[in-house]
């Protein structure tokens, strides 16, 4: 008898939270509710308001109850440059399927299109965003997700452009699936743990296409970075794991793939570095796994720049790069092992595909050029060829101990499923 | 002048050693483009021949030239000819026929290859064209050499010389003057050193072309907004040119004074 009420309870509890407690709440120009603001009004926690397609000019929109906000047919906010749009105080709110655009730009405040302020649980996925300022803007928020949004500014001037996504002080994150373009910076988060960026295409921004500070145990990987104005920057942090990344096309004076800057006990692994003035950037990191990489066509694929101790570079392709390795100190406590280098040129007697002779990375060339960047001009000349066989010879200027001992004869194939 | 341009034209043509130089660069053309299917790799390594194989083949054959056709010249002297069109003439029969064979000898695999349906399009004719320039400036400092040294040892070894300077030895100086001097500003230094040698001119022209990524790093920058812009590549050439009609000028001024 009491297991039956039970189930009677359960199933009036299942119909109850489907028919009698949540309900739709339809805004569109025609309806009675005109306002994606008024519709919130009319809500209540647990409902659902569905925004039906038009243009909706409303700024400040604030989402203090946990609802569910669905735009059907791609519903357009216009901010008409005036402030911030969506605001989410509450937790367990989504964000689905909107064209936002017109951000106000400010230099005093930073604008967002969708802001979430110290909330749990929220998903901000499918939306657009143009003519932005900062785009989707978390701050001291946990657990939620960001996921296939498409953001597009028009950033000109990094002093008064904004972030695509931004994340200040979070948690638990996962950031999926997004593209962002032609912002300051594509992703930035600073002290943000447990974060998982994955899937995401960030490429024509001004100045990094990921930007990381102070944000440990994050993963990010199969994300494309390409054509950022620096590259993508890792800094100070600990405990990142970078994988499956092509990082490709970041050109210019002071561009790089990627920029390491005080980054310990990280892994970077079945990265694609491809056409970059400066593949990766080391500088002050320590303990880093580099493994089954491809650097190739790069200017300098990896620059160390000193302070970076215990790291091991294994099993990467180095193909066509003007320098495979730039060290500016005699002294090296990195392991270079098993490598592939384009420009190797021993020989493998026994056939075990393993050159026989050590392969030495720093050509003496690389560290004139640290020294003296303007002989970069020298290039290619006969004399460097000359002094560069000379010195890999009888190495006297870079470290005598930076030596890959078993070079391998042919590219290695990652196994990269 | 045209006649004895014709005439040193027609009998290099007929000669073996056009016929080496032109087979030697088709072998080496086909050989690039079937050891490695990369277009662009292939126009890198013949950067490397061009830069340091074309002068050397240059000062040589125009000095080897010289010397064995003295008797000819000889000859000629007693005719009523100007003395600068016989010596210029014999000058751009040879310049000319080694530059034809350069760019017929690389073009032709190149070609068949597909050269035209690439982007290297303009890398590949940017090579020829610098290949060309510097037969032509060499093979007139050969001449100024070989009609200044009645000696051919001499004359050999000054050609030689001048060779080893210009593709390593002044590199060398640079090198150790942008070493020395590493406390002051250099662009400006090294984009003049770099102009006032035609090796060095040729490399960077072709550098900015293929190694750009390099380059376009940090001071690099200077560089690419010097050879990078239309201005850059105009002097350029207009330098190259200045190198061919320098040379050029001496050896008329020489074969004018010169006694026989």
């Amino acid at each position: 008898m009491k297991k039956t009420f039970h189930i009677y309870f359960l199933v009036a509890l299942f119909f109850g939270t489907f028919t009698g407690f949540a309900k739709t709440i339809t805004v569109c120009s025609s309806c009675s509710i005109k306002t994606i603001q008024e519709g919130i009004a009319q809500a209540s926690e647990g409902d659902t308001v569905l925004v039906k397609k038009g243009i909706y000019k409303e700024i400040n929109i604030t989402i203090d109850k946990s609802l569910v906000l669905l735009g059907e047919n791609l519903p357009t906010i216009d901010g008409e440059d005036k402030g911030e749009i969506i605001k989410i105080v509450a937790d367990n709110v989504t964000v689905d399927g909107f064209k936002i655009i017109n951000v106000g730009t400010s230099y005093t405040e930073d604008y967002a299109a969708v802001r979430v302020i110290k909330k749990d649980g929220f998903l901000i996925q499918n939306l657009q965003l143009e003519k932005l300022f900062f785009g989707i803007y978390l701050e001291k928020s946990n657990n939620g997700k960001v996921l296939n949004n498409k953001i597009k500014g028009d950033a000109v001037n990094e002093y008064n452009s904004g972030n695509g996504i931004q994340l200040w002080y979070c948690k638990n994150i996962e950031v999926q699936g997004n593209t962002v373009e032609n912002v300051r910076d594509g992703i930035y988060l600073e002290f943000s743990d447990n974060i998982l960026i994955s899937h995401n295409y960030s490429k024509n921004n001004l100045r990094y296409g990921l930007h990381f500070m102070f944000s440990d145990h994050d993963v990010y990987e199969y994300n494309i970075f390409e054509n950022n104005g620096a590259g993508v920057a890792v800094m100070f942090s600990k405990f990142v794991d970078m994988n499956h990344n092509i990082f490709k096309e970041n050109w210019g004076t002071a561009a790089f793939g990627l920029l390491l800057k005080e980054i310990n006990d990280s892994k970077i692994t079945n990265n694609v570095f491809q056409e970059n003035t400066v593949g990766i950037n080391v500088e002050g990191s320590n303990r880093i796994e580099y493994s089954h990489n491809d650097f190739i066509s790069n200017g300098w694929a990896i620059k160390v720049r000193g302070a970076c101790y215990t790291n091991s570079y294994v099993q990467n392709n180095f193909m066509y790069n003007s320098f495979d390795i730039s060290y500016n100190s005699g002294m090296n406590d990195n392991v270079f092992n098993r490598n592939y280098w384009s420009n190797y040129a021993g020989y493998d007697l026994d056939k075990n595909g393993v050159g026989d002779v050590p392969y030495r990375p720093v050509k003496l060339f690389s560290y004139i050029v640290n020294r003296t960047p303007e002989a970069i001009i020298m290039l290619r000349s006969l004399f460097i060829d000359i002094i560069d066989f000379s010195e890999k010879v009888s190495p006297v200027f870079t470290p005598d101990n930076l030596v890959d001992e078993h070079p391998k004869m042919r590219k290695i194939n990652h196994d990269r499923s | 002048m045209l006649k004895i341009l014709k005439y040193s034209f027609y009998d290099l043509m007929r000669s073996r050693w056009s016929y080496v130089y032109f087979l030697f660069y088709l072998l080496l053309g086909v050989v690039l483009l079937f050891l490695n299917n990369d277009l662009s790799k292939a126009v890198i390594t013949l950067m490397n021949v061009i830069i340091i194989l074309v002068p050397l083949i240059g000062t040589i054959f125009g000095v080897m030239y010289y010397y064995n056709s003295r008797e000819f010249t000889e000859l000629l002297l007693a005719q009523p000819v100007k003395r600068s069109s016989i010596f210029l003439g014999q000058y751009f029969g040879v310049a000319t026929s080694l530059s034809m064979s350069l760019v017929i000898g690389l073009g032709m695999p190149f070609i068949f290859y597909g050269i035209f349906n690439s982007s290297a399009i303009w890398d590949f004719s940017l090579l020829l064209i610098t290949g060309a320039f510097l037969t032509f400036i060499f093979t007139a400092l050969a001449f100024v050499i070989a009609l200044s040294n009645e000696n051919r040892i001499k004359g050999f070894g000054y050609a030689i010389l001048l060779w080893l300077f210009m593709a390593v030895i002044y590199d060398g100086i640079f090198l150790m003057s942008l070493l020395y001097f590493e406390e002051y500003p250099l662009d400006k230094f090294s984009l003049l050193a770099t102009m006032l040698n035609p090796i060095d001119l040729s490399r960077v022209m072709i550098l900015l072309k293929l190694d750009i990524s390099a380059l376009l790093g940090y001071t690099g920058a200077v560089f690419q907004k010097f050879f990078g812009t239309s201005f850059g590549l105009l002097l350029s050439s207009a330098m190259l040119i200045v190198w061919v009609l320098v040379p050029t000028f001496f050896i008329w001024r020489i074969a004018k004074q010169k006694d026989f």
